[in-house]
């Protein structure tokens, strides 16, 4: 007599359609999933930890470091939370190019995620012209800021320094011509009778489901729930822009795809009118007791080169209490928990990563398909490990 | 204003007696309650006042500073109200235990593993409480205050040098 046994299958850390180091252990009946354990933590670093042993200042450069694929949505999500904590306002146009700067993150972030789920799901060309329009991206993060990952650009109360003149023209220049990209990518997928197989009806989850697992972002949107921090708990001036919220309705994979593509063009818009608000004005809050004194001073006076250094090296101290933010970044809602004992370093700083709780859906979305279709749902999840293990 | 909060409203009318404190600050409303009610509170909070998504769950280790060590903090969101609410109830190191939400939210699950692995607080009826980003193997809870910082091994932090 025939007997059937189930086999464990081991998916990673090291495979390349789990979009970093996830390790997956699969229990198969054949070919089709039965249970899903996944293991997490290869990436991490101590983030929370190291924060506690860091001037307020001294934590933003980790920060950049959680979703490398989008580091100054990080960025403004732990500058506001501070910004919160100590009641400081921010200039308008330090404002307008932190929207400026997390919606082109936006489309960076989501040319990644097109790139390798279309890779996964066997569309080559994408992830090769996907990687071209990053790369514009990646060249304003390196003329504002110096580098193309690792920006570190905003700081608390404002920026660390204003924008160059050729930053509006170039940036005017990628978003004339975005859609365009857009209308290719679509072009190669979206009547793409292969890829209409491999997403529709994969990785289903209802809304309830999804608010249950906490999904947040992009993911949760393809399943009918509209939500967007940026409109309904307005951060950073947001609440001045128009820009259209989509929504899905079957709640797989091929709506949340179609849900960040239209983001994607929403991002534009916003960038068009944040350029078109840009005004000519101080880029740094007049607030001496927190933020660096400008550069010139630090140079040239004594009284500035002091103020610099007692900022640099004692930090600021912040009043006790705790306060959360979230925002919008482009995987969902990340946000930031301060706690401050009254001292110049935080008593506890919790990151609420939205790959980690969005990852835990996994099983629930995964069961019962087979291991290709698998993949496709890691890539519609678009997690990133850095912000998961921390 | 604080006061007016609608969930302290109701809060306060159905389990008075749990709640310990209700703070304000910077426009964000915290209701500390005690251990054990917070798994009827947080069950009321989302079936009575659609506070239907638990944004995060952490908690904070007050060593030497309070009298119970540390402090479960869950935040909670209404995405119908669009508003937010912090429940907070503190866990004592001798009596390291506290119900699981698992049973109120699925999101809890990860939360709360990655609770018990970095602290050390046991959550009652955990459905698969295990170490979540350490090794199976690690000893000591990294977000501990008395946990060192470079690690359990080697020299202790002693400052910045520069």
């Amino acid at each position: 007599m025939a007997t059937t046994e189930t086999m464990t299958l081991n998916m990673g850390p090291q495979h390349p359609s789990t979009h970093g180091v996830l390790r997956l252990v699969l229990e198969l009946d054949g070919e089709v999933i039965t249970k899903i354990t996944p293991h997490i933590g290869y990436l991490h670093r101590g983030v929370e930890k190291l924060s506690e042993h860091r001037t307020y200042h001294q934590i933003l450069p980790l920060t950049d470091r959680l979703d490398y694929l989008a580091p100054m949505s990080n960025n403004l999500g732990y500058i506001l939370a501070v910004e919160k904590l100590m009641a400081v306002e921010v200039p308008e146009r330090a404002e307008t190019i932190r929207v400026i700067m997390t919606e082109l993150t936006r489309l960076e972030s989501h040319l990644v995620w097109i790139a390798c789920h279309a890779l996964d799901i066997g569309a080559m060309t994408v992830f090769i012209y996907a990687f071209r329009e990053r790369e514009a991206i990646m060249e304003t993060y390196e003329l504002i800021s110096g580098a193309r990952m690792t920006s570190n650009f905003f700081r608390v109360g404002g920026l660390s320094q204003d924008v160059p003149d050729e930053f509006v023209r170039k940036v005017s220049d990628f978003i004339d011509s975005m859609p365009g990209y857009l209308d290719q990518y679509e072009g190669l997928l979206t009547t793409n009778p292969i890829w209409l197989k491999r997403t529709i009806g994969n990785g289903v989850i209802s809304a309830e489901d999804a608010i249950d697992f906490g999904i947040t972002g992009p993911a949760l949107r393809g399943s009918g729930v509209d939500w967007d921090l940026r409109r309904d708990n307005s951060y950073s001036g947001y609440e001045k822009y128009q820009f259209k919220v989509p929504v899905g309705e079957n709640c797989d994979t091929f709506d949340r795809y179609k849900v960040r593509l239209i983001e994607m063009r929403e991002a534009c818009k916003i960038v068009r009118q944040g350029l078109d608000r840009l005004k000519p004005g101080p880029v740094l809050a007049d607030n001496p007791q927190v933020c660096y004194p400008p550069k010139e001073n630090v140079y040239n006076s004594i009284e500035g080169l002091i103020h610099h250094f007692k900022i640099a090296s004692e930090g600021f101290p912040a009043p006790e209490g705790e306060v959360y933010q979230g925002v919008e970044a482009p995987k969902g809602e990340l946000g930031f928990y301060i706690v401050s004992d009254g001292g110049n370093k935080p008593q506890r700083l919790r990151i609420r990563p939205p790959s980690f709780v969005n990852l835990q859906a996994i099983e629930k979305m995964a069961k019962g398909a087979m291991i290709a279709d698998l993949v496709a749902v890691i890539g519609t999840l678009d997690i990133v490990l850095g912000e998961i293990d921390r | 204003m604080a006061e007016n909060n609608r969930a302290v409203l109701q809060l306060k009318e159905k389990y008075a007696a749990s709640i310990i404190d209700v703070v304000e600050f910077r426009g964000e409303v915290t209701v500390t309650v005690r251990k054990d009610a917070i798994i009827d509170i947080l069950s009321f909070l989302k079936q009575s006042l659609q506070y239907n998504l638990l944004t995060d769950l952490t908690a904070v280790d007050y060593m030497g500073k309070k009298e119970d060590r540390f402090m479960m903090v869950y935040l909670l969101y209404s995405i119908s109200n669009k508003d937010r609410l912090r429940i907070k109830t503190s866990v004592s190191e001798a009596d390291c235990h506290i119900p699981s939400a698992t049973q109120v939210w699925r999101t809890a699950n990860w939360l709360e593993r990655e609770v018990f692995d970095l602290f050390g607080i046991v959550f009652d009826n955990h459905p698969d409480l295990r170490r979540i980003l350490m090794t199976d193997d690690w000893e000591g809870h990294p977000l501990r205050k008395d946990y060192p910082l470079q690690g359990p091994d080697r020299e202790p932090y002693k400052g910045r040098l520069s």
